[in-house]
C-alpha cells in the first residue's frame, strides 16, 4: 500500500512532467475554456467580459462568409477524403503486386508530403494559372480551344484545392494502406486461393475488413488535416475568387487578426470544435464498448 | 517459404513449346494486360505526382522571355541560375527587397530550438507516463491527445493573450514554445509508445540497483532511444520547416520563417510577376524538407506511420 | 492402409529463388490413402515443398502428378486439395460457417449442397455449436478444427497440413493430433503433413520424409528411420532424449570392431550396408533407451564399467550420464531404479541396435 502510493506521487516524475501539465491543463483546458468564454462576449480587437450570450453565434450564422466557409469545407472534406482514401488505396494495392522499382516509386508517391502546404499552394497555383500552366501549354501545342482554369472560376475552383490535398496527401494513405496490406497473414492469402477466390474478391471481403485499424487511422489522419486546412488555401486561392474557397479555419484567422472581431471569431473556433468534440466522444464511447464485450467475452 | 499473394518473385520464363508438352517446370507465364495495367496505373500516377515540380526546376531556370511564349513543358534553351540568385537574395517583399535568404536563417533559428526543445520534452513525458505514472498523470496525456485533434484557431487567441501578457509574443521565443506546445501531444504519444513497448524488467532491474527517475532515463532510457529520437526530429524538423500559419501568427515581422516570406514574395508582388524568381524561391524553401525526406528514406515512412498511430 | 495407386507424384522437382535453391531434384510418391508426414529443421524446404504441391508456388523444375492428372501449372483450387495452415487462416470478420462455405459460394456450388457438405464437416469434426461465431470468439483449438473444416468441405481427395498444431499448447497439441489420426482413418484420404515435431511425425504417419537442404534423407516408416537411420543427421534429429554419438574407428579383419580410445566394442553383429563403408573413421550411435545395466548387461554381447556422473529423473523414467571412451554417454533406467553420483555401474548394449556412420560423409555404414 505505502509502495503504491510513494509511486504516485514520486516527486521528479511530477517535475519532469511539469511542461505536460501546463500544455496539457493551461492550453488544452483553460485555453479552450477561454476561447469558448470570449465567443459569449463583445470582444473586439481585446478580449472583453461584456457578456452578451448568444449574439456572436447569431452573427456568425447570419454571415453569409461564414455559411459558404462551411459549405466548402463539408464539400472538400467529403471531396478530398473520398479521393484521397479510393485512389490511396488503389495506389497501395497497385504497389503491393511485387512490382519493379517499389521504393522509386514509394519515394515518387510521398514526396509531395515532405513539402509545405504553402509550397504545394504555389505549385498548383501556377499549374492551373490560364496564363502559365496547363492550358497555355496545351494551347501552344495546337489544342487552341482547350479551357482548363479551374482557379479563375468560383465553381470549380474547390477541385482544385481536392486535387491539390490529393497530390500532396494520398502518398501517406497509400503509405498507410500498404503497411496494413503486408500486415496481413500470408496464409489468409494463401487460404484464399486454395479456396479458389479471385483475387479481387479476397481484396473485397477478406482483405479490406481486416485492414480496418489501416483506415481508421488514414481516415482520422485526413480529417485532421481537412478541419486545419489553412495554409493550402491561403496559397492557391488566399480564399478567393471572392469567397469561393473560404474555409472556416481561414474565416476564423481572418475575423482574429485583419477584421479584428474576437468575439465572432472564438464563436466560429467553438464551432469548428464542435465536431471534433462530438467524434472524440462517438469514438470514445465505441471504444468503451468494445474493451467491455472483450472484458465480457473473455 | 515467401509467397506472393498473387505471383512469385521469379523473372518470367520462357515459355515450352505448348504442342503436346506435359506441363513441367514453371507455368509459362504471358505478359499478362493485368501486369501492363499494374505498370500503366503507377506511371500515370508517379506522372502526376511528377509533372508540377518538373514544371516548376524547368521555369526557375528560363528567363522570363522564355517564359512568356507558354511553353511550359519545354527544357530551358538558355539555362540561367539568375531567377535562383534574385529568390535568394534580391526578392522583395512589399518593400523589403532581399530575398529569402532572410527567411531562411529565420527558419533555421526557430526550427532548431523549437526540435530540440519539444523532444527533451516528450521523451520524459513519455518516459515518466510508461514507468512512473502518478495518480493524474494518463488523464493529463488524455487531454494531450485530445489536443492533437484540435483545431489550432480554438487555441490560438489565448495563446496570442497569454504570450502577450508575459511579452513573449511576436518574438524568437514566443514561436519556439509555440511549436514546442503544438508538437507535444504527438511526440508524447510517439515516445509513450516507444517505452511502453521496452520490457519492464529492464526498468524494475535498474530500480532493484538503486536507479532514480533521472539516473534511468539518463542512463537507461536514453541511450536506447535512438531510433525513435530519429523519427521524431524528422517530424518536427519538416514539420517546423513547413509551418506557416504559427509563424504568421507568433514569430512577429522580424523573424517571419521561410514559408511566410515565401508566400509574401509570390502572392503579394505588384507590377510584373516573376514567375522564375517565384519557382526558384519556391524550390528554396522545399529544399530543407526535401532533403531530409530523400536523406532519411525509410525512416521518414516509419515516422508517418508512427505519428499514424493515434489511440 | 494404403491403397493400391499413386495419390500425388512428383517428380524431379526443383525451386530456387534467384541463386538460392530451396528444393533439389526432389521425386515422390504418395500412395492413395497414405498418411506422409514432412519432416525437418525450420528452413529444410518442407513447407516450400507442401506449397509447391498446393500449387501456392511455381516450380522451377518438374512436375506435380495429383490422382494421375500433371497439375504443374494448375491453380490451386483446381488441383483437389485443401490445406489447413498453421496461422489457421481463418477470414476473421466471417462466421464459421460464412468461413466453411465462402470457397464453394464463390465457385457457384448450389446452395443445399453447401448446407449438406458444411453439416456433414460439422458433425466430423464436432463444431455444431460454433457454426455461428466468429473466429475471433473461438479457442486455438476449435479455430484449428473450423481450418480443418475448411479443408473438409472442399471434398478434395488431398490433404495438405502445413505445421497445423505448432501455435497450440501442448496438452491441445496431443488432443487433436490424435483427432488428426482418427480423421485421417474415418476419411481414408491422402494426407501430407508438415512438422518439425518428431512425436507427431512418429505418432501420425505411415511414412515419414525426412528432409534437410532441400533433400529428402530418408523416406521410410517410422520405425524404420528410428531404428535404421540412413545417415546421422537423421538420426540425431529423430529421438528424444537424442542418440549417443561416439567418435572411434571401425576396424575391419578378422574381427570388426569399433574402437575409442581403449574401449573396443564387436561389431560381429552390425549389419552392416551394402551400400557404404566398413572401416575408417566413424560415428557410432546407440540410442539410450537400449543400454542395459547391471544383471542385463552383463547378458549383452557388449558391456563395460563406467561410473554415474549425473542422474536426471523424469518422472516415467530417468536418465543416467556418464561416460564412454572418454566421451559423453547416456542411457535409460526406469525410474525406480536410484543411482547415486560417482556410483560405479556395468553398462551394455548389443551392437546389432547401433548405428554406424562414416565421419565424413554421415552416412550409414
Amino acid at each position: 500500500m505505502q509502495k503504491s502510493w510513494r509511486h504516485r506521487f514520486h516527486l521528479p516524475a511530477v517535475i519532469g512532467t511539469i511542461p505536460m501539465i501546463l500544455v496539457a491543463l493551461g492550453v488544452f483546458v483553460i485555453g479552450i475554456g477561454f476561447s469558448v468564454l470570449w465567443s459569449f462576449t463583445s470582444s473586439k480587437l481585446f478580449p472583453t467580459y461584456d457578456f452578451v450570450g448568444l449574439a456572436q453565434y447569431r452573427r456568425l450564422w447570419a454571415d453569409n462568409r461564414w455559411l459558404v466557409s462551411v459549405n466548402n469545407i463539408w464539400f472538400f472534406g467529403l471531396m478530398s477524403i473520398t479521393c484521397n482514401m479510393v485512389f490511396g488505396y488503389l495506389l497501395a494495392v497497385f504497389m503491393d503486386q511485387r512490382i519493379r522499382q517499389e521504393d522509386l516509386f514509394r519515394s515518387i508517391f510521398l514526396y509531395p508530403f515532405a513539402m509545405s502546404l504553402i509550397v504545394t499552394g504555389l505549385v498548383w497555383q501556377w499549374a492551373l494559372d490560364p496564363n502559365l500552366g496547363l492550358q497555355e501549354a496545351l494551347r501552344n501545342w495546337g489544342w487552341s480551344s482547350f479551357s482548363f482554369a479551374p482557379l479563375v472560376s468560383a465553381e470549380t475552383a474547390l477541385y482544385a484545392l481536392v486535387v491539390a490535398g490529393i497530390w500532396q496527401g494520398s502518398g501517406v494513405t497509400m503509405a498507410i494502406l500498404l503497411a496494413g496490406l503486408r500486415g496481413i497473414d500470408e496464409d489468409i492469402w494463401k487460404a484464399a486461393r486454395v479456396d479458389g477466390i479471385p483475387t479481387w474478391r479476397t481484396h473485397v471481403s477478406i482483405v479490406a475488413p481486416m485492414m480496418k485499424g489501416a483506415f481508421a487511422t488514414a481516415f482520422v489522419l485526413q480529417c485532421v488535416g481537412v478541419v486545419r486546412v489553412y495554409d493550402l488555401v491561403i496559397a492557391m486561392t488566399g480564399g478567393g475568387p471572392g469567397i469561393a474557397t473560404s474555409m472556416p479555419a481561414v474565416y476564423v484567422i481572418q475575423l482574429i487578426t485583419v477584421r479584428q472581431n474576437v468575439g465572432q471569431g472564438m464563436a466560429g473556433a467553438t464551432m469548428m470544435l464542435l465536431p471534433v468534440l462530438i467524434v472524440l466522444a462517438f469514438s470514445g464511447i465505441l471504444l468503451w464498448r468494445r474493451n467491455r464485450l472483450r472484458e465480457a467475452g473473455a | 517459404m515467401t509467397v506472393g499473394p498473387i505471383t512469385a518473385i521469379q523473372p518470367p520464363r520462357e515459355a515450352p513449346d505448348q504442342a503436346g508438352v506435359a506441363p513441367f517446370g514453371p507455368k509459362p507465364r504471358r505478359i499478362s494486360a493485368g501486369r501492363i495495367g499494374i505498370y500503366a496505373f503507377l506511371v500515370v500516377a508517379a506522372l502526376f505526382f511528377l509533372i508540377p515540380v518538373y514544371i516548376m526546376i524547368v521555369t526557375s531556370l528560363k528567363g522570363m522571355p522564355e517564359i512568356r511564349l507558354g511553353h511550359l513543358f519545354n527544357p530551358p534553351g538558355e539555362p540561367t541560375f539568375q531567377p535562383w540568385a534574385d529568390a535568394w537574395l534580391h526578392a522583395c517583399t512589399g518593400r523589403d527587397c532581399n530575398g529569402l535568404s532572410p527567411g531562411f536563417y529565420n527558419s533555421v533559428k526557430i526550427t532548431l530550438p523549437s526540435v530540440i526543445i519539444s523532444i527533451i520534452c516528450a521523451s520524459i513525458n513519455g518516459y515518466a507516463l510508461t514507468f512512473w505514472p502518478y495518480k493524474g498523470a494518463n488523464l493529463l496525456f488524455g487531454l494531450l491527445v485530445f489536443g492533437a485533434f484540435v483545431p489550432y484557431q480554438v487555441v490560438i487567441y489565448p495563446l496570442i493573450i497569454g504570450l502577450s501578457s508575459v511579452g513573449l509574443f511576436a518574438s524568437l521565443p514566443g514561436i519556439i514554445i509555440v511549436h514546442t506546445i503544438f508538437g507535444m501531444p504527438i511526440l508524447t504519444l510517439l515516445f509513450r509508445n516507444f517505452y511502453a513497448a521496452i520490457p519492464v524488467e529492464l526498468f524494475k532491474a535498474a530500480r532493484v540497483d538503486g536507479a532514480g527517475f533521472w539516473r534511468i532515463f539518463f542512463y537507461i532510457m536514453l541511450p536506447m532511444s535512438v531510433p525513435i529520437t530519429v523519427v521524431a526530429v524528422i517530424l518536427q524538423v519538416t514539420g517546423i520547416w513547413n509551418d506557416f500559419l504559427f509563424g504568421i501568427v507568433f514569430a512577429g515581422r522580424s523573424n517571419w520563417p521561410m514559408t511566410v516570406q515565401l508566400n509574401n514574395i509570390v502572392n503579394t508582388t505588384t507590377g510584373v510577376r516573376e514567375y522564375n524568381v517565384n519557382m526558384a524561391a519556391t524550390i528554396l524553401t522545399a529544399a530543407v524538407p526535401l532533403l531530409i525526406y530523400f536523406i532519411s528514406g525509410r525512416w521518414f515512412v516509419r515516422g508517418i506511420a508512427a505519428g499514424a498511430v493515434k489511440g | 492402409m494404403a491403397q493400391n495407386g499413386t495419390s500425388v507424384s512428383i517428380q524431379d522437382l526443383s525451386l530456387s529463388f534467384g541463386v538460392v535453391t530451396v528444393l533439389e531434384t526432389l521425386n515422390l510418391d504418395v500412395a492413395e490413402g497414405e498418411f506422409i508426414v514432412l519432416l525437418g529443421p525450420s528452413g529444410c524446404g518442407k513447407s516450400t515443398l507442401l506449397n509447391c504441391i498446393a500449387g501456392l508456388l511455381d516450380v522451377s523444375e518438374g512436375s506435380i502428378f495429383i490422382k494421375g492428372k500433371n497439375v504443374t501449372w494448375e491453380e490451386p483450387k483446381d488441383r483437389g486439395i485443401g490445406m489447413v495452415f498453421q496461422s489457421y487462416a481463418l477470414y476473421p470478420q466471417m462466421t464459421v460457417e460464412k468461413n466453411l462455405s465462402f470457397g464453394l459460394r464463390v465457385a457457384g456450388t448450389p446452395k443445399d449442397e453447401i448446407a449438406k457438405r458444411i453439416a456433414r464437416a460439422a458433425e466430423i469434426l464436432q463444431i455444431e455449436p460454433l457454426l455461428q461465431r466468429k473466429p475471433a470468439a473461438l479457442s486455438g483449438g476449435q479455430r484449428q478444427r473450423v481450418a480443418i473444416g475448411r479443408a473438409l468441405v472442399r471434398d478434395v481427395d488431398v490433404f495438405l497440413f502445413d505445421e497445423p498444431l505448432s501455435n497450440l499448447d501442448a496438452k491441445l497439441r496431443a488432443e487433436l493430433r490424435v483427432e488428426i489420426k482418427l480423421l485421417h482413418r474415418k476419411l481414408q484420404n491422402t494426407m501430407i503433413y508438415v512438422t518439425h515435431d518428431q512425436i507427431e511425425a512418429m505418432t501420425l504417419a505411415d511414412r515419414i520424409a525426412v528432409m534437410k537442404g532441400g533433400v529428402i534423407q530418408q523416406l521410410d516408416a517410422p520405425q524404420t528411420i528410428y531404428n535404421r537411420p540412413v545417415n546421422r543427421f537423421v538420426a540425431g534429429f529423430l529421438g528424444s532424449p537424442a542418440m549417443n554419438f561416439i567418435d572411434g574407428q571401425a576396424e575391419t579383419g578378422a574381427t570388426a570392431a569399433f574402437k575409442t580410445g581403449n574401449v573396443s566394442i564387436p561389431l560381429a553383429r552390425y549389419a552392416f550396408d551394402a551400400a557404404g563403408n566398413s572401416s575408417g573413421p566413424c560415428v557410432f550411435g546407440i540410442r539410450p533407451e537400449h543400454v542395459a545395466l547391471g544383471e542385463a548387461a552383463n547378458a549383452m554381447p557388449f558391456a563395460i564399467d563406467a561410473a554415474v556422473e549425473i542422474v536426471e529423473p523424469m518422472g516415467s523414467d530417468t536418465l543416467v550420464w556418464t561416460k564412454l571412451g572418454g566421451q559423453n554417454f547416456s542411457f535409460r533406467v526406469e525410474a525406480e531404479k536410484t543411482l547415486r553420483n560417482g556410483e560405479p555401474i556395468r553398462i551394455g548394449f548389443d551392437p546389432a541396435r547401433a548405428s554406424l556412420f562414416d565421419s565424413q560423409s554421415g552416412n550409414r555404414m
